[in-house]
């Protein structure tokens, strides 16, 4: 019996869909008023972060201590801060800490709980020990397992990725595995097996790409969470250390002064919420595009 | 005509949706006698669950628009306020849904939920609504009623679920019960049981009676009295055995020659009616079912067709149903009433 | 019910053996010497070699956890170094006032939000409603401890109605006591508020066009019973499951609110440790504060076999 369509046929025409079904995807994210918002937000943020350094006229470390506590003006946009540094640099480059801790660890716990997840939907054995494991380390409130490894490893910005990455990975892994075990259940699985794939093929082509859709939503929150996070430690003096400019940094110098010095805690902590507020925009709008069945609140 | 005990007449139901206003149901009328079984025929989305549950009027208060009159025992219940209205739900008129597991409160035993229909409607203690809720229990069919009572409706079978829900609907003696598709999520052994039980009890208590649905083994089970309806419109009603025997809207004889059948020729394709059921905002000009009718003729495609009447009893809407009986019909291959539909 | 009861009880003891080890490792992941970071760069070495051996840090470390784990099963949490005194004693001291804040911070939440949130499904649609959504989303971005900056700059700097820093205990006086932690607390409970209305309302609204719903209203029951005791009742399992999950969030969030406005609880010895590297004070409260979240937990479950007889009986 003949073929009825050739391979690059068949191939072609796959690929038409897809492209067809991106296409679809990104023309419902952007009639979603709210998202798109949340994205605009963050691209200017992010934009913000990247090129303002080299706008600014003066650095975050630059003491004056001349001009210091001096209110927003015409030199110094945001005012100066108790050493006399600029504010406004100072936060800029506190925007570009946050981004790039959110980002690392965003990045980090997706791959790492999507290995842990998927592993454990597969095996079962391997499962309970994971499982048991994840959930001793979710019995912590977030912050609190933050602080306490940032004090057993000492303030750094590196020691701060470390230390959120160990917080958020175990309910990432929890999602993928969840995500992954209800794809195991389909009979499209049992096939390959009956065909004898191999486990990894199975893991990764095909369980893995159906398991994407609630990670990516999930790593735009914990990048959020991530940026509240690291603002916390660093305020309580177990994150960035001083003089480096974290959002966080920037609003423990501010309460110090605060019945002085408006400034130094207003414009740290709006760009703390307007940051946070755009993630979880975009974050609601990709679950409403990718994962519609999910509940309305958060998490 | 004291024994009419439900008239609905010219009744329209708009809904208010995020595309504009969408008309469900459009100029439907039939009524129930004391004791007269009718049976309300349609494909999903024909608009007879929005009819059944306009009488009691539980479809969304703010968005739902309602015109016509419905005459319960001769007052128009369609403009009761509310809480007029809500004294004769449960009460005289009952209602009984499709998924039994879905309608009945997963938090509260299955007594509780009779007694409170109870408690609602009659002056009982609360003791004696509990013996009449095991009373009740015992008399739908429900083995060791005592122990049930206390039982929580996921503890129960589909088919004892939904004779709680019968309970619940007779527990204080309606006059009339409105059931919609009560059988349709049951296996199909324990729907025989239930529509036998709904037969016997019907016929205890004396009432009036709405079936609903889509299954014409049902209709021919239980109904004394069919409407079919199409796209919002009542498009022919009689007598049960007139619709078997001779049907005469090209709809009614399409759906009764689209029942595949026990005996005859083994290689004869399935008959199935041309075309989908357009939606409610795609409504065709002139009648509703020319696109999909093998008889239709540009009177048909201009102009809307009445219900006429025909004969005693029949109605009918339709510009050629004369010509299309003398033709035979879509029915080539009918078979009699006294075969029994299987389901 | 009681054969939950036992499960949930025994799949404790794995997690909260978990618990205990992750605690442990906390302490020993310390880049370098403990000790040597306990007695800062000034110590000489023999005291560093006094401290690990006084801390039993020679030992091979399996020995010194089950050591430190027989002692936490007996209450012996350890002692503080700097404030000469059990470390169990010393949480406990402080344990008063974080209770009232996080008590009140969760009291308000729950009272405030889940009358919007009824509301805001019974009116779903309208500008209450949208004006809802916006508000909580926003609630949800802002993190306590920026909301309680934000509140002194406002009410305390601006519009002096409240003070903005200290605490009374409940000896003071009710009104004394509650006064110094009325800001602390919205600015504590406002994310869990924002959580709690937004979920109060998706449960409702599925609640309410359950068909069992539509049954209640055919027998003629009167809309006020329907809220109250059909949906209401439904609703609240998914709401319990959010404060549940969020109460967590609220005991830490507390430490660093008591940071914000000098609080002296349970957030103030953790962070003031940190700062002076009192490693037995840290890993005590940590450990504390993990058991408690997973027995509250616990509770949470116990009563989602109260208000739903599913769980309870298990499902046919």
């Amino acid at each position: 019996m003949q073929n009825l369509i050739t391979t690059e046929q068949l191939n072609s025409i796959k690929s038409e869909m897809k492209k067809k079904h991106r296409d679809l995807l990104v023309k419902r994210f952007f009639s979603n008023k709210l998202a798109l918002f949340g994205s605009i937000l963050m691209t200017v943020i992010v934009l913000l972060a990247i090129i303002s350094p080299f706008f600014t006229s003066f650095t975050p470390y630059e003491l004056d201590p001349v001009k210091r506590l001096q209110p927003p003006g015409a030199e110094h946009f945001f005012g100066t801060d108790n050493y006399g540094r600029d504010l406004f640099s100072r936060i800029v480059n506190g925007a570009r800490v946050s981004l790039i801790i959110g980002f690392a660890v965003a990045i980090i716990t997706s791959i790492l709980g999507m290995i842990i997840g998927l592993y454990s939907a597969y095996y079962k054995k391997l499962d309970g020990v994971l499982m048991r494991i994840s959930d001793g380390l979710m019995a912590f409130p977030a912050i609190l397992l933050a602080i306490a490894i940032m004090a057993s490893l000492g303030p750094r910005l590196e020691n701060v990725i470390i230390a959120l990455v160990i917080v958020f990975t175990p309910s990432v892994a929890r999602t993928v595995r969840s995500a992954a075990l209800v794809v195991k259940e389909q009979t499209y699985v049992e096939a390959l097996k009956a065909q004898g794939a191999s486990a990894s093929r199975i893991i990764w082509l095909n369980i893995a790409t159906n398991v994407l859709s609630p990670l990516i939503v999930q790593a735009t929150f914990i990048f959020a969470d991530s940026i509240i996070i690291e603002a916390a430690l660093s305020f309580l003096g177990a994150g960035i250390p001083a003089p480096d400019p974290s959002w966080g940094n920037l609003l423990y110098d501010g309460k110090t002064v605060i019945f002085n010095a408006w400034w130094m805690t207003l414009f740290p902590g709006i760009a703390i919420m307007l940051s946070v507020f755009g993630l979880n925009l975009f974050g609601d709008g990709l679950r409403d595009l990718l994962d519609p069945h999910t509940n309305k609140a958060k998490k | 005509m004291s024994d009419l005990l439900l008239e609905v007449k010219n009744l329209k139901v708009h809904f208010d949706t995020e595309n504009g206003r969408v008309t469900a149901v459009d100029d439907v009328s039939f009524s129930v006698k004391q004791g007269e079984t009718v049976g309300v025929v349609g494909e999903s989305g024909c608009g007879k669950s929005v009819t059944a549950e306009s009488i009691l009027r539980l479809l969304d208060e703010k968005h739902t628009n309602y015109e016509g009159n419905i005459f319960f025992q001769e007052k128009d219940i369609l403009r009761f306020r509310y809480s007029e209205l809500q004294k004769l739900r449960g009460n005289d008129i009952s209602m009984i849904f499709q998924d039994p597991m879905s309608s009945l409160n997963p938090v509260y035993t299955v007594g509780n939920q009779i007694v409170e229909a109870l408690l609602l409607h009659q002056n009982l203690t609360k003791k004696e609504a509990e013996e009449k809720a095991v009373d009740m229990l015992r008399l739908t069919g429900i083995p060791l009623p005592e122990k049930r009572v206390n039982e929580y409706p996921h503890e129960l079978s589909g088919g004892m679920r939904q004779r709680v829900m019968i309970a619940m609907a007779l527990s204080c003696k309606p006059k009339l019960l409105i059931a919609d598709e009560p059988t349709t999520a049951l296996d199909v052994t324990i729907q025989s049981q239930i529509l036998d039980l709904i037969k016997d009890l019907k016929d205890e208590f004396n009432m009036g009676t709405i079936m609903i649905t889509h299954d014409l083994g049902v209709v021919a089970e239980v109904c004394t009295k069919v409407v079919v309806m199409y796209l919002g419109q009542v498009i022919e009603e009689a007598s049960v055995e007139s619709i078997f025997s001779s049907p005469l809207h090209p709809y009614t004889q399409g759906l009764l020659k689209s029942i595949p059948h026990i005996e005859g020729p083994r290689d004869e394709k399935l008959y199935v009616i041309e075309g989908k059921v357009p939606t409610l905002n795609q409504i065709p000009p002139g009648c509703r079912f020319a696109p999909r009718c093998e008889f239709a003729t540009n009177l048909c495609k201009t102009e809307k067709p009445q219900l006429d009447s025909y004969e005693n009893d029949r109605k009918v809407r339709c510009w050629h149903f004369k010509e299309i009986q003398e033709k035979g019909g879509v029915m080539n291959g009918i078979r009699n009433e006294s075969d029994k539909v299987t389901s | 019910m009681k054969g939950y009861i036992l499960r949930r009880l025994l799949s404790l003891i794995p997690v909260l053996f978990v618990v205990a080890v992750v605690v442990f490792l906390l302490m020993h992941i310390t880049p370098g010497d403990p000790a040597a970071v306990i007695l800062g760069p000034e110590a000489s070495p023999n005291e560093i070699a006094e401290l690990r051996e006084a801390l039993g840090l020679n030992r091979p470390v399996t020995e010194q956890f089950v050591s430190w784990f027989g002692g936490v099963l007996q209450g012996d949490l350890g002692n503080s170094i700097f404030m000469k005194q059990p470390v169990l004693q010393a949480f406990f001291e402080h344990l008063g006032p974080t209770l009232s804040l996080a008590i009140m911070a969760q009291i308000l939440a729950i009272v405030v939000a889940i009358p919007l949130g009824i509301l805001a499904a019974k009116f779903r649609g309208s500008i209450l409603d949208q004006t809802f959504m916006g508000i909580s989303l926003l609630g949800i971005s802002v993190p306590s401890f920026l909301l309680g900056l934000f509140l002194i700059l406002l009410v305390g700097v601006e519009l002096k109605w409240l003070p903005v820093a200290g605490y009374k205990p409940l000896n003071d006086g009710l009104w004394n006591h509650i006064k110094y932690l009325i800001l602390p607390a919205i600015a504590l409970g406002s994310m869990q508020a924002a959580l709690i209305a937004r979920m109060t309302r998706s449960s409702m609204l599925d609640v309410l066009n359950a068909n069992y719903i539509k049954t209640a209203r055919s027998k003629g029951v009167k809309e006020s019973l329907i809220v109250i005791k059909h949906t209401l009742r439904n609703a609240f399992i998914p709401i319990l499951t959010i404060i549940g999950h969020t109460f967590g969030t609220l005991v830490a969030g507390a430490a660093v609110v008591e940071t914000v406005f000098n609080i002296p609880g349970i957030g103030q010895l953790i962070i003031n440790s940190v700062e002076r590297r009192d490693f037995a004070v840290i890993q005590g409260s940590v450990l504390l504060i993990a058991v408690s979240y997973v027995l509250i937990n616990l509770v949470i479950d116990l009563l989602y076999g109260v208000i739903d007889p599913r769980v309870r009986l298990g499902r046919k």
